[in-house]
């Protein structure tokens, strides 16, 4: 029990949600405009690179963080125009997406900073600590609450703004939309770019949020328990968020219980266990937007 | 009365069809006016080109005198058209009001949800269309879908309302409803445009009729002077035939018989209570009721499709209660069920495919586990040739057949089988007049051939021309069984409100 009342595993829970509620609530929107998006992981490797690689060159965190987020947002609008212009299937190219990514970025590891890695005098994001509020808000990255600020502000935006509802619209039915006189396409490309800039920020938080270096294949798979946050959270931003920190949680114990007997094998199950379950139904049934993963091409 | 609406020689070609071809329409205002023809005579295409959704290859739209083109359908509802389609254009996840007022919302950035609902409940009070703004729209039915469709155009200030087959998936109850809501928009002034291929409906509530045929305009005329037959024969371009002739049969021996037969469904509630009945070789038995009276699970359970709670059905003189539905078919009753596109046919199978689904584990279909391709085909071509089918393609996708060609497919697979009972749900169900006449003349010609034929039908004039006996089912329970050649449909529609004719007057008194 004490591994429970130990601040630093809810501080550890607290950094271990934050890369991947990012890229989950990111899929939210991604999915509710009505397009698959299993390029998370492929996402935030792109945004972890040249978040390190621009905080480098231009010796401003901010500005690695900016770039690296509007090079996620790149590579989400390529992966948007295939997706909905040329109605290519979603799941290959996801999949695709992902595996680009995965190369790219060690190809340009290697390229431009050579067998050492990224220079260790690159400068990272600051933390905070928040007085007050304890061990657990002490020496948290700043993208902490930026993260937490997005939860609020990605409900208000998907459910009480006009281009939320939009949105949404455009995930369920997109025929009904267009004649509603909705631009589907437009739409959707905001739902893929915005949730790719998303994601990219959480692999910006992993490469210059809590360290200051980039490795191959850093993000370890994050993008897909994201993917199953999201489904978990039912397709909601606040639900993604809550279904991160549970994921959270589970790595921050598997890596508490370390020594302690348990493996961190089984924790680390968890997030697909549940996944599965609430995919069956089994923990509050979980339904996508009806039209998610459907092209659409307008009948003129 | 002003032209609101005038469409001028337009045409619309695609690669291999000319769907419209020289349409020609004129909706005054304040008019409701219909628009009649058969599935493919290029109504849909027509109210696509009105709405914005395709653009003319030819010819001229005008409204209110002034030229317009219509590049998208925003364009077209900017200039007050509002179409509610005859698939809906609904998002169920969303709440009345969202989908109402989804492309002009209330509000800035923010969506004022309040705003949208109260506008929406004063523009529902104002034209007597009453549904709840905050419900979701997947819990409504599908009559209150419609109505949420219609406050969709309102909403958008349609000066011209379009309702393309908008009685289809309604009850009858429903389309009398939807009726006094077209005629209170009427009185409010809107120029309605009412899309339709069933000739008593639009006797009932349009003031002038167009007729369609083969994607050109035939005539417009004003409702009060058209006859049935007249628009029929407009219709169809011949002379057709609204009721069969029925030739003097007499009926054999007994082929289906149900004794007692209860049916409860899923929820244990009970359909079907204690019904008794059979027909016999070369009889049609028609069963009437409003839908949803059990006559849907009593045929089901007839062909074995849901299993029964009590009673007896024995089919050439065995008990075949207990049998399962392969078996059933095997010793000769064939259904037709009433959603041919579900239920029927598989529509991306071919239609060498479809005729054999039945029989695909036999020969000569297969032999020793493998297709026979050949004899398959063999098979189709003489169906689709005996039962005039068209295309008469037997490698074309069931899909790509009109409604009329897809039933006319399905009775020929089952006819093909030689069975001695043939189960007929709504066998015409959303066919033009053209179809129903060649689909009625062939329920006569198996009842001729000494078939048992089982016919269940919302439509009383189906069942009125082509029953030789009634029964009329009332809440699960069959209230009486009448001869066809001296029934009314007064007698029938009475008997449908579950009051037996002698009994009501028996019964009356006893009341007081």
């Amino acid at each position: 029990m004490s591994v429970l009342t130990n601040p630093q595993l809810w501080a550890s829970t607290l950094a271990m949600t934050v890369p991947l509620a990012l890229p989950a609530i990111g899929g939210t929107f991604s999915e509710r405009a009505g397009v698959v998006n299993i390029a998370m992981e492929g996402i935030m490797l792109i945004g972890a690179f040249f978040g390190v690689a621009f905080s480098y060159w231009t010796g401003s965190p901010w500005l690695g963080l900016v770039l690296g987020v509007l090079m996620g947002g790149l590579l989400a609008a390529i992966f948007a125009w295939a997706a909905i212009r040329l109605a290519a299937d979603q799941v290959v190219l996801g999949m695709a997406v992902n595996i680009f990514a995965s190369g790219l970025t060690a190809f340009l590891l290697n390229t431009l900073f050579g067998y050492g890695g990224t220079p260790p005098e690159t400068p990272s994001l600051p933390f905070v600590s928040l007085p007050g509020l304890g061990p657990v808000f002490a020496h948290q990255s700043v993208l902490l609450y930026v993260m937490l600020a997005i939860v609020v502000i990605s409900h208000w935006f998907l459910f009480h703004t006009r281009l939320g509802l939009r949105i949404r619209a455009v995930g369920e039915n997109p025929l009904a939309a267009d004649t509603a006189g909705l631009n589907v396409w437009r739409l959707r490309y905001i739902g893929v770019i915005v949730g790719g800039m998303l994601s990219a920020l959480g692999g910006v938080y992993l490469s210059i949020g809590i360290l200051n270096s980039f490795d191959v294949d850093m993000t370890n798979g994050r993008g897909f328990i994201a993917l199953a946050a999201m489904i978990f959270g039912k397709w909601t931003p606040v639900g993604s968020f809550l279904a991160s920190l549970l994921f959270g949680f589970a790595t921050a114990l598997g890596v508490a219980l370390q020594g302690q007997g348990v493996s961190p094998d089984l924790l680390s199950m968890i997030p697909y266990v549940l996944t599965i379950l609430a995919l069956a139904g089994l923990v509050g049934r979980s339904t996508p937007p009806a039209a998610d993963g459907i092209p659409y091409t307008p009948i003129r | 009365m002003a032209s609101f609406l005038e469409v001028i020689d337009v045409r619309k070609y695609f690669p291999g069809v000319k769907a419209n071809d020289g349409v020609n329409l004129d909706v005054r205002a304040g008019e409701v006016h219909a628009i009649l023809g058969e599935n493919g005579a290029g109504k849909s295409t027509l109210m696509k080109l009105i709405s914005g959704l395709y653009q003319p290859d030819g010819g001229e739209i005008r409204l209110e005198g002034r030229r317009v083109q219509f590049d998208s359908p925003r364009d077209a509802i900017r200039a007050g058209i509002g179409m509610v389609h005859q698939h809906f254009m609904l998002i169920p996840a969303l709440s009345v009001a969202d989908n109402i007022v989804l492309g002009d919302e209330p509000g800035g950035i923010r969506y004022d949800r309040r705003e949208a609902v109260r506008r929406v409940r004063a523009l529902s009070e104002k034209y007597r269309l009453s549904v709840d703004p905050e419900a979701r729209v997947a819990r409504l039915s599908v009559g209150l879908q419609q109505r949420v469709e219609i406050l969709k155009v309102l909403y958008r200030r349609a000066r011209l309302l379009i309702l393309d087959e908008p009685t289809a998936v309604l009850t009858p109850q429903e389309a009398e409803e939807l009726f006094e809501v077209v005629r209170h928009l009427k009185a409010q002034g809107i120029p309605i445009l009412f899309i339709s291929h069933k000739l008593d409906e639009v006797r009932a509530i349009a003031d002038r009729v167009t007729v369609m045929r083969a994607g050109r305009t035939v005539d417009t005329l004003p409702t009060a002077d058209a006859s049935p037959q007249e628009l029929a024969n407009l219709m169809v371009g011949r002379e057709v035939v609204l009721r069969v002739e029925k030739p003097e049969q007499r009926a054999g021996d007994v082929v289906l018989s149900v004794e007692n037969l209860s049916v409860s469904d899923a929820d244990r509630r009970p359909r079907v209570r204690g019904v008794s009945l059979a027909v016999r070789a070369g009889e049609i038995l028609g069963i009437a009721g409003v839908d949803g009276n059990g006559q849907t699970e009593l045929v089901d359970a007839i062909a074995g499709l849901i299993p029964v709670s009590g009673g007896r059905i024995t089919f050439l003189g065995e008990d075949v209660t207990a049998l399962p539905p392969g078996e059933r078919t095997h010793r000769g009753i064939a259904y037709v069920p009433q959603d041919r596109q579900r239920d029927g046919l598989v529509l991306d199978f071919t239609l060498v495919e479809n005729t054999m689904l039945r029989d695909v584990a036999h020969p000569p279909f297969s032999r020793r586990g493998l297709l026979q391709h050949r004899a398959a085909r063999a098979h189709t071509e003489k169906l689709l040739e005996a039962f005039d089918v068209r295309p008469r393609d037997p490698d074309r996708k069931a899909g790509d057949l009109s409604g009329g060609n897809q039933q006319k497919v399905i009775l020929a697979r089952e006819v093909s089988r030689e069975p001695s009972l043939l189960i007929a749900v709504q066998p015409t169900r959303g066919l033009d007049v053209g179809a129903i006449e060649g689909i009625h003349r062939q329920l006569l010609r198996l009842r001729q051939a000494g078939k048992a034929i089982l016919l269940v039908s919302l439509e009383l004039d189906e069942i009125l021309s082509l029953s030789d006996r009634i029964a009329v089912m009332h809440h699960g329970q069959v209230v009486d069984i009448v001869p066809g050649d001296t029934a009314t449909r007064e007698q029938i529609g009475l008997l449908m409100t579950g009051t037996r004719s002698s009994e009501s007057e028996v019964a009356q008194p006893s009341n007081r």
